[in-house]
């Protein structure tokens, strides 16, 4: 049986992905920030995850106003990467895994939740930052990857509880697929940021560190929040949770917390990063 | 009847339906960005560009204003907009400086002031 051996939380801020493009990340402003990914790198490298299952949200690239999913999941042998407009590289193509995109889908639909299934879609710079973040030149493409994305842009959006629900029957899918795989799980985006309005450029290190906390022992106290509340307490585009909710659905029963990063501002972000290893998975 | 209108946040344009209806064409507009033709295009004539894709009359004035808080009360979304920015070179500390009524050093010493030495490592 496929097996989910960790989750990991990473911002996906374009500025990142510029930084490494230009070899920054030994500058002060961003080595705090990459100091957590070495570990974290090498934490992948010994449990040679076989696939990642990438949960992150479209800017405008694939899904624009529209035909755009509340949720949607890639049923892709392979994701293009593309020009965003704004000057980030495009990255080669990432490679996709249909079989377990297929039995997710299954899985979902027998459960009650109805994603839109994409055989051809484009992925932003969401996936791709994590993904040349945690497999740095180009590695990432040998790891299979099914992107997950939920609409963090336009209202309604997923409540915060569904889209932990959601992960949860993605975790049960995964669980339940009967192949000898690791897979290793991502929640992307956040933290605290309003990147529109008078209000930009409000952050909440506060709320940000509290919702770390719950990410490990209790992360359904993160949903008893609605978007609406998230806006008010981190900005905007706090609601970019909801990737680490459905995230931390996946993953059964406790977790220890291996690794935590915060860094703050990246950008107009607040930069979370966490490892979390499933308790029930260790031995 | 339920009344899903969302609570206000001061200084926050909640891009709901009756946003991405009103902004829908500028923010196709926006959205066209994604390819270096198109931003040459606009580059070239921003006026024509503008008409052929049927913005409104006040949503071509916060264009050529570079008025970003008006184009949000238009409509638009920032993710969008962020690839019209891209056209000028302006990134999101000189956009946010734009919106909060401060210069871009300004705007960056306000998010320092918020995080930086709450750095957590471990
Ligand atoms: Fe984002």
């Amino acid at each position: 049986m496929a097996k989910i051996i960790g989750g990991i939380t990473t911002s996906h801020i374009p500025a990142i992905g510029v930084a490494m493009d230009k070899g920054l990340e030994e500058t002060d402003y961003f080595k705090d920030l990459f100091a957590i990914y070495p570990p974290i790198r090498d934490w992948l490298t010994e449990e040679k995850p076989d696939i990642a299952v990438l949960f992150y949200n479209d800017h405008g690239l694939e899904m624009w106003l529209d035909k755009k999913p509340t949720f949607a999941i890639g049923a892709a042998p392979e994701y293009e990467n593309a020009d965003e407009g704004w000057g980030i590289k495009p990255i080669p193509p990432v490679t996709g895994e249909t079989e377990l995109s297929w039995h997710i889908v299954n899985h979902l639909i027998e459960n009650d939740f109805d994603p839109t299934v994409c055989q051809d879609i484009k992925v932003d710079h969401g996936a791709t930052v994590p993904l040349t973040l945690l497999w740095p030149n180009f590695t990432y493409q040998g790891i299979k990857v099914i992107p997950v994305s939920i609409n963090c842009e336009r209202h309604p959006m997923p409540k915060p509880s569904r889209s932990y629900a959601f992960g949860k029957a993605i975790g049960e899918a995964i669980r339940c697929w009967n192949k000898d795989q690791k897979v290793v799980v991502l929640g992307t985006g956040g933290l605290s940021h309003q990147l529109d309005g008078q209000r930009a450029g409000i952050l909440n290190a506060d709320f940000d560190n509290w919702c770390m906390d719950k990410m490990v022992t209790d992360p359904e106290a993160i949903t008893q929040y609605s978007n609406v509340d998230l806006i008010e307490k981190g900005g905007a585009q706090m609601v970019e949770i909801a990737m680490w909710l459905a995230m931390r659905g996946c993953i059964e029963g406790p977790v220890e917390e291996r690794l935590r990063n915060y860094v703050s501002p990246i950008s107009n972000t607040a930069v979370g990063v966490q490892l979390l290893i499933p308790e029930n998975e260790q031995g | 009847m339920t009344d899903y209108k969302m609570k206000a946040v001061e200084g926050t344009y909640h891009f709901d339906g009756e946003a991405a209806t009103k902004g829908f064409h500028f923010n196709k507009m926006c959205y066209s960005f994604n390819s270096e033709e198109n931003r040459q295009a606009f580059r070239d004539d921003a006026e024509a560009y503008m008409t052929k894709y049927k913005l409104t009359e006040e949503q071509k004035q916060a264009v050529r204003d570079h008025d970003i808080n008006r184009m949000l009360e238009l409509g638009g979304s920032i993710y969008y907009m962020a690839k019209f920015a891209g056209i000028f070179g302006w990134n999101m500390q000189v956009i946010g400086g734009m919106q909060s009524g401060r210069s871009t050093e300004e705007f960056i010493a306000y998010l320092e002031s918020q995080g930086r030495g709450k750095t957590t490592n471990g």
